[in-house]
């Protein structure tokens, strides 16, 4: 392919991709169209012998059998009959649970992380704000996904990042499927993402003030655009501090339809993003939270959920003064919904050694399994599809040779939307390719070995 | 013996026997051999006997239900069973695992510490590609509270090294993990010093982008090969003055030649006294550093990073080269977009040097973890690998790269007393170091808060008069 074809067949996808998206959003179904399987692969799978932990009301089942069926779970349980055309799974002396959720990821928007063309997750300008929407920058056939899906990771949210010259507000999120290349967007369950703290009061000009300033400027904006947008139109409004789009973007955040994602670590941020979630009766979610286990209390009682990386221990800046590996095990104490966001989407697989390291550190070991796996699908409403191991749920399902937190166990089999997922990433190919050299001889060059 | 471990040994002999060779060539004589020398002194012991743990010896080994005595510093007693002196403190070991100190031989920690403000980046004289006369121990701060986490992970050794940004980063330096308010005060004293260099990517970021030398890969290989033709010319400079004055004594010899603190470095190198610690990712990088080696005459004791070490094992055995790798990191940069988690396993199955390295402040808190990780991958590639095997990469490989593995990194009678009590399977995710032994001394107790070490930085920062004091109830 030349370049001009190349450029011709991007731009066809991009706006392929942006068709989809919207035909998604208009039939607000987040399963995936067509959520089968490949022609030629079978649709219905029973994964037979292991210990299911379910995450869900029929808790922990010995001896279980999971039964997928066109995508979804058919049926969980100890006595589930296995039908004549399934293809069994024996998970006999295994742990099967629901897939991993990294509930913020730059999946599909990072390739090569200091390689700027492979970049898409943020915009170094104040062009857009809430009006920029990673979703139809994501590229599904990412390397980086194989790698992390065969460790179990099956769903993720795409976050905008927080940029140096950026606006405090970033942008919106998409949660994806990590097991298809078509129809893979959930788009009734965006989320809208900014920053506070450091990293928003730099952007704002060098306060926290000023970044909370602009915070709540926009959403009165929005407010105000959602409520006279005919008088906008007429050109009878007041000048307003974003643009048309950015303002249009924020009315589900208002309408608490959606929620916002705000970075911020230190307790008194995390205090102040509080107050300003209930002046305007926002879904606040908190990302980062390094301190957050010395806000607990509000953010139990205001039901704010937090991301946060369990195993963040350093003061790395004076916003983290308070980081302890104790945070998670704290906050889930308090009642707060926690979910683990490590942070790097190259590694998300390594979310399993960060909750180990949170189960050592008092987190209660169901409870890591359930902050992996079940919260993020709570925290971004999609627990009715996501989450558990239940009949009618989505069926992404993780065969485990062992404990899964445990740094020596291995996802064996892994389903994404009822596909079984091929085990293999551009890693395990190199790997093999550099084995089988070993183990020839050397007659040829590696590069003639195609394992 | 493994035929990995006879070539270990083998290698070691060679290595310590080129050294000795070397101990008495020409060197700007009439000047201080250390310029900031060790004041370290081993924290107040008592003879420590522990007993019914298992034991990784980190030579390789197991013994299980095994003992170990402590005493002045050193390891006096290994095996089933192992009397005690009437004033030793006894410790029951059941159920618990014992490991040597954990040596790390890439750290930052000091030099780029927590708080990561730009005042105390201390990490990377980037204002030339080629800045072999500083020093990271110029730049450590004590109190940089990552040394704290560290050892609450047993970790007993670091070796501090300036950045990648340059060709040629400066002088690395070898803590002991000891609280302490200067850095003389940690300095392991007689190691040797290592240089840091760096291939690749980041010097050629660095200097590119204002338009310097170097701003590709070959500029790269150039500035190292310059630099070590200009310390062979130094050195022979100095050469003719010792010659003179050995023949015509010191004052018909007149004025020894000026000093250059880079090029005496860099000379120090081309006589084996300060070790390469190389930087680098890729296998043909790695390959033309091995060359640039020989051309000078030194040897590269280890490529750090060395993501691409799996594709060239038997070239890193063959040149007695170890590599200090992560478990899994990759694809932050087009020289680590290749990065796969059995790259350790792969290596050490080669007969080479394999061991782990953190380079970061939160990953040095876990190496164990991050061996674990590693041993997976291996067997997962089907590669026989024992639990007391992969140990090494922690332990005695590392002590190895720091030309310190006479003194650390195993458990061998004789050896310094650098050791770690863990209170389940140190490659489990669930375990804790419990006790941490620094030269016979507890230096980090889990169970004790009187010998849990809190950096100056940490105090006062929650004093909360809404709860009397305390810090929202407790301190992190």
């Amino acid at each position: 392919m030349n370049r001009a074809t190349k450029g011709l067949a991007a731009l066809l996808a991009a706006i392929a991709a942006a068709c989809c998206s919207l035909a998604a959003s208009a039939g607000g179904s987040g399963a995936a169209p067509g959520a089968g399987t490949r022609a030629g692969q079978h649709s219905v799978y029973a994964i037979t012998g292991g210990t299911v932990y379910t995450l869900g009301k029929a808790g922990k089942i010995e001896h279980g059998t999971v039964l997928i069926r066109d995508g979804k779970i058919a049926a969980v349980g100890a006595d589930v009959q296995v039908p004549d055309d399934a293809e069994r799974i024996d998970a006999s002396g295994k742990i099967v649970t629901p897939g991993i959720f990294d509930p913020e990821s730059q999946f599909g928007v990072v390739e090569v992380g200091s390689v700027g063309e492979t970049r898409d997750a943020s915009i170094d300008s104040e062009r857009f704000s809430a009006a920029f929407d990673v979703a139809a920058a994501i590229n599904p056939r990412s390397v980086l996904i194989p790698v992390n899906r065969i460790a179990g990771v099956t769903r993720a949210m795409v976050a905008p990042r927080s940029t140096g010259n950026g606006h405090i507000i970033n942008g919106r999120g998409a949660i994806i499927d990590l097991g298809s290349t078509r129809g893979f967007v959930h788009r009734d369950a965006a989320a809208m993402f900014a920053s506070l703290g450091e990293s928003g009061a730099s952007r704002a000009g060098g306060s926290r003030a000023a970044a909370l300033t602009m915070l709540r400027e926009a959403l009165q904006d929005a407010r105000d655009y959602a409520d006279n947008t005919g008088a906008y139109n007429a050109n009878r409004r007041r000048d307003y501090a974003l643009s048309r789009l950015d303002l249009q973007a924020l009315a589900p955040v208002l309408a608490g339809k959606e929620p916002l994602v705000v970075e911020v670590n230190r307790a008194s941020d995390i205090e102040a993003a509080l107050r300003l979630a209930a002046d305007f009766k926002l879904r606040l979610i908190v990302s980062g939270g390094a301190e957050a286990w010395m806000a607990a209390d509000q953010l139990a009682a205001a039901n704010v959920p937090v991301l946060l990386d369990p195993l963040q221990d350093l003061p790395g800046s004076f916003e983290s003064l308070g980081s302890t590996l104790h945070n998670a095990a704290r906050l889930q104490k308090a009642g707060v919904l926690i979910a683990f966001a490590t942070g790097d989407t190259h590694n998300a697989r390594n979310v399993t050694q960060a909750a180990g390291n949170a189960v050592a550190n008092g987190l209660p070991w169901l409870d890591a399994l359930k902050a992996m796996m079940l919260n993020p699908a709570r925290i971004y409403g999609m627990d009715d599809r996501l989450g558990t191991l239940a009949q009618g749920k989505l069926a992404d399902v993780v065969v485990w040779s062992g404990d899964p937190l445990q740094l020596s166990t291995s996802a064996e089999q892994v389903f994404i939307a009822g596909r079984k997922i091929p085990m293999v990433s551009r890693q395990t190919l190199l790997r093999d390719r550099y084995l089988q050299a070993r183990n020839d001889g050397k007659p040829l060059p590696s590069a003639y070995i195609h394992p | 013996m493994k035929p990995s471990c006879l070539w270990a040994a083998a290698a070691s002999l060679l290595l310590s026997a080129s050294l000795a060779a070397k101990a008495d060539a020409p060197v700007p004589s009439e000047f201080p051999a250390e310029a900031f020398p060790s004041t370290y002194q081993p924290l107040p012991s008592q003879p420590t006997l522990i007993e019914h743990a298992v034991i990784f010896t980190g030579t390789g080994e197991r013994i299980d239900d095994g003992a170990i005595l402590l005493r002045d510093g050193k390891i006096a007693g290994l095996g089933k069973q192992v009397d005690a002196p009437d004033d030793a403190v006894v410790i029951d070991a059941t159920g618990k695992y014992v490991t040597p100190g954990i040596i790390d031989v890439h750290s930052h920690l000091g030099v780029y510490p927590s708080p990561g403000v730009s005042s105390m980046a201390n990490g990377n004289e980037m204002t030339s590609p080629t800045t072999p006369e500083v020093r990271a121990e110029n730049s450590v701060w004590p109190q940089d509270p990552g040394f704290n986490t560290a050892r609450a992970g047993g970790v007993t050794t670091l070796e501090i090294l300036p950045g990648s940004g340059n060709l040629i980063g400066g002088r690395g330096v070898v803590l002991k993990n000891v609280p302490a308010t200067t850095v003389e005060a940690m300095k392991f004293p007689g190691a040797p010093y290592g240089l840091k260099m760096a291939c690749g990517e980041n010097p050629m970021r660095v200097y590119g982008r204002r338009h310097q030398f170097p701003s590709t890969l070959m500029g790269d290989v150039a500035g190292y090969r310059q630099a070590f033709a200009d310390a062979q010319a130094y050195d022979a400079k100095w050469q003719a003055w010792e010659d003179k004055v050995k023949d015509k004594g010191r004052d018909a010899a007149g004025p020894p030649p000026k000093r250059d603190l880079g090029l005496e470095t860099l000379a120090a190198v081309l006589h084996g006294r300060i070790r390469i610690q190389m930087h680098c990712y890729r296998s043909d990088e790695m390959a033309a550093l091995l060359d640039v080696a020989k051309e000078f005459g030194f040897k590269i004791a280890a490529f750090h990073h060395a993501v691409e070490a799996y594709k060239i094992p038997n070239l890193l055995a063959k040149n007695g080269t170890c590599a200090a790798m992560w478990a899994d990191w990759w694809g932050f940069k087009m020289e680590a977009w290749d990065g796969i988690r059995a790259n350790i396993a792969m290596v050490d199955a080669a007969g080479a040097c394999a061991l782990i390295h953190s380079d970061d402040a939160n990953g040095i808190q876990r190496l164990n973890q991050e061996v674990a990780k590693a041993l997976a991958a291996g067997r997962a590639a089907g590669l026989d690998i024992s639990e007391a095997h992969a140990i090494r990469w922690m332990t005695l490989n590392p002590a190895r790269v720091l030309g310190l593995d006479e003194q650390i990194g195993s458990l061998e009678q004789g050896k310094n007393a650098d050791v770690v009590i863990w209170d389940g399977d140190p490659l489990s995710v669930y375990t804790h170091a419990e006790k941490v032994f620094l030269d016979g001394a507890v230096v980090y107790d889990r169970d004790n808060p009187a010998r849990q070490a809190t950096s100056d930085f940490m105090l006062g920062h929650f004093i909360d008069a809404d709860t009397n004091g305390s810090a929202t109830g407790s301190t992190p």
